[in-house]
């Protein structure tokens, strides 16, 4: 036995195969009934569609097997279009596949590159065109059409400066200042601590000057989560503990992953939960993370009283709140 | 005319409001007072008092009962949570063991022996009058939707406990679901939610209950989970079908 490779000849193309509908005009005639038919379907399908649109009430429910009770003016009006658009294509790709010619052919390309003669005329029109305008002899055209072409192209550059501003301290900075109000969100009403049972929570917002309106942009930093507790379930530091009041913790409700609102209090494991991936913080610890993705903790706000008794915040935030980004410091 | 006119409407708004008045506000008598005392302590000592205690102070497996309040009872027993039947991660609702008049009773013989949130009474549920659904819909928003989801169908929460769907509950139970705070559930005062604004969260979850389903199934109306699912399997299924026999070769 010799050890050289026999090369693989050329197979070439398979036989060609004739479907039935080629060779039986039996076959062929069925298969022009099945496409007749798709036709139709897709015809009635249409006749369903205006006939629903006319004749069904837009109140009607009725029941329909898997739905439920449904809008018959809106579920005929779907089944309608469905039917006469999907039997359209249906019935021209079985037209295409059991009756249109299925034999290969082939085709040859012509030859990309244009002829000489072709090639020589072109550049002659383009030439006695360019003349004919006199771009060569008028140069008061020249300039100004090369002026206005050149502050064309500069137009796009200015409007790139609608990507900025830059933020600037927007991100480390929220609304919350030295004895701002904590207000109910909705309804803007000042909080007193007696306000609230152990047990109860509070959804608020700085206070703003009456008719003022915040900017969305504004609420997304600066909703804050008021949680009451017994003073003694707190496992907090002093400085913490000086940043409650009377059982009463402030927390940013932006979450410190990804800055969804986190305000999934549970109250008897004091648990806050963040809806979007799970993040768990402990109230009792500061709104430590004992579970999911999130860094660190949620930004305490220090709150205490004012002279009315109303809650107020001791200070701002002492750290940007929501997610991490590229400046933050910590 | 007109005078005779303007007195008939007040004549006829003023035998509304007294019939209506008369209807919704029964007080007891002290006598009957006493006596759904005894009766509540009865049915107390004989279905609750082995887990919260001969005299409501709790035990190691259920908490104690002074100061839970008329409102905590009625919400607790009237939707079956209470008894509880399986003590595992989350109480559910299931059909009431109690009447109506033995979860009075009840109510009354817990609150008769410390204060606490009392059951609404219907002149102050009338929240089709008072109550706002834009403005319930907006608070709904803030306060609920976190753990009961945007459209009420309720969501997960931590450990297998969940927030129930506030489909279907009746406006007296959700009021007082507010007030006490069972469960996970955190209270919402009376000074943060106003009586006015939980009549007008109440008034929008009525709205949303009744809203009806232009396209069927709602799927749990909990959105782009399961929508999400019924067309990735079923939608791109047709498609993966269709393209199938596109490539088929016709015999």
């Amino acid at each position: 036995m010799s050890n050289e490779i026999e090369a693989i000849k050329d197979p070439g193309l398979p036989a060609h195969v004739h479907r039935r509908a080629d060779t039986d005009p039996k076959a062929a005639k069925k298969a022009e009934r099945q496409v007749a038919i798709l036709f139709l379907l897709s015809a009635l399908g249409t006749i369903t569609l205006i006939g629903s649109y006319i004749f069904i009430p837009q109140d009607v429910f009725i029941f329909f097997p898997v739905l439920g009770n449904t809008n018959a003016h809106q579920l005929f009006l779907g089944l309608g279009m469905a039917a006469s658009l999907f039997f359209i294509g249906m019935g021209a790709i079985h037209w295409a596949k059991t009756l249109m010619p299925d034999e290969e052919v082939i085709i040859q390309r012509h030859e990309f590159r244009s002829s000489d003669e072709d090639r020589a005329d072109f550049i002659k029109t383009a030439k006695d065109g360019a003349a004919a305008a006199g771009l060569g002899r008028r140069s008061l055209i020249k300039r100004s059409l090369g002026l206005s072409l050149g502050l064309v192209g500069l137009s796009p550059l200015i409007l790139l400066g609608d990507l900025g501003p830059l933020p600037g301290d927007s991100l480390t900075k929220t609304s919350w200042k030295t004895g701002t109000r904590l207000v109910t969100d909705p309804g803007d009403r000042p909080i007193r601590p007696e306000d609230m049972e152990v047990g109860a929570v509070a959804q608020t917002l700085p206070a703003i000057a009456p008719g003022a309106h915040r900017k969305l942009s504004d609420i997304a930093k600066d909703a804050v989560l008021l949680i009451r507790l017994r003073p003694e379930e707190f496992n907090l530091d002093a400085e913490r503990l000086s940043w409650t009041h009377e059982g009463i913790i402030a927390f940013s409700k932006i979450c410190s992953h990804m800055g969804c609102a986190v305000a999934l209090y549970e109250q008897q494991t004091k648990h806050l939960l963040c809806p979007c991936h799970q993040s768990t913080f402990d109230v009792t610890r500061a709104a430590k993370v004992i579970f999911g993705p999130s860094a660190r903790p949620l930004p305490q706000l220090a709150i205490t009283v004012d002279s009315e008794g109303y809650l107020v915040a001791q200070s701002p935030f002492n750290e940007p709140v929501g997610p991490s980004f590229w400046e933050r410091s910590s | 005319m007109a005078p005779l006119l303007l007195v008939l409407a007040l004549f006829s708004i003023g035998t509304t409001f007294s019939v209506a008045g008369a209807a919704t506000s029964t007080p007891l008598t002290a006598a009957e007072r006493s006596a759904l005392i005894d009766e509540g302590q009865r049915i107390f000592l004989k279905g609750c008092s082995s887990c919260h205690g001969l005299n409501l102070e709790g035990s190691a497996i259920a908490p104690s009962l002074i100061g839970v309040g008329a409102a905590s009872v009625d919400f607790q027993v009237a939707t079956g949570r209470m008894p509880v039947a399986d003590m595992s991660q989350q109480i559910v609702r299931k059909d009431p063991v109690y009447n109506e008049k033995e979860v009075e009773a009840l109510a009354i013989y817990v609150a008769s022996l410390a204060p606490g949130p009392e059951i609404p009474g219907e002149e102050h549920l009338n929240y089709e009058r008072d109550g706002s659904s834009a403005e319930g819909g907006e608070l709904f928003r803030t306060n609920c939707a976190m753990c009961h989801n945007f459209a009420g169908q309720g969501g997960a929460l931590t450990q297998g406990k969940y927030a129930p769907t506030v489909m279907g509950v009746t406006p007296r139970h959700i009021y007082e679901v507010m007030i006490t705070g069972p469960q996970s559930m955190p209270v919402f005062s009376d000074k943060t939610i106003t009586p006015e604004e939980k009549l007008s969260i109440i008034k929008w979850i009525k709205a949303a209950e009744n809203e009806p389903q232009l396209g069927g199934a709602s799927l749990g109306r909990v959105g782009p989970v399961t929508e999400g699912l019924l067309v990735w399997t079923l939608g791109l299924g047709m498609l993966v079908g269709v393209a199938v026999w596109l490539a088929m070769k016709a015999r």
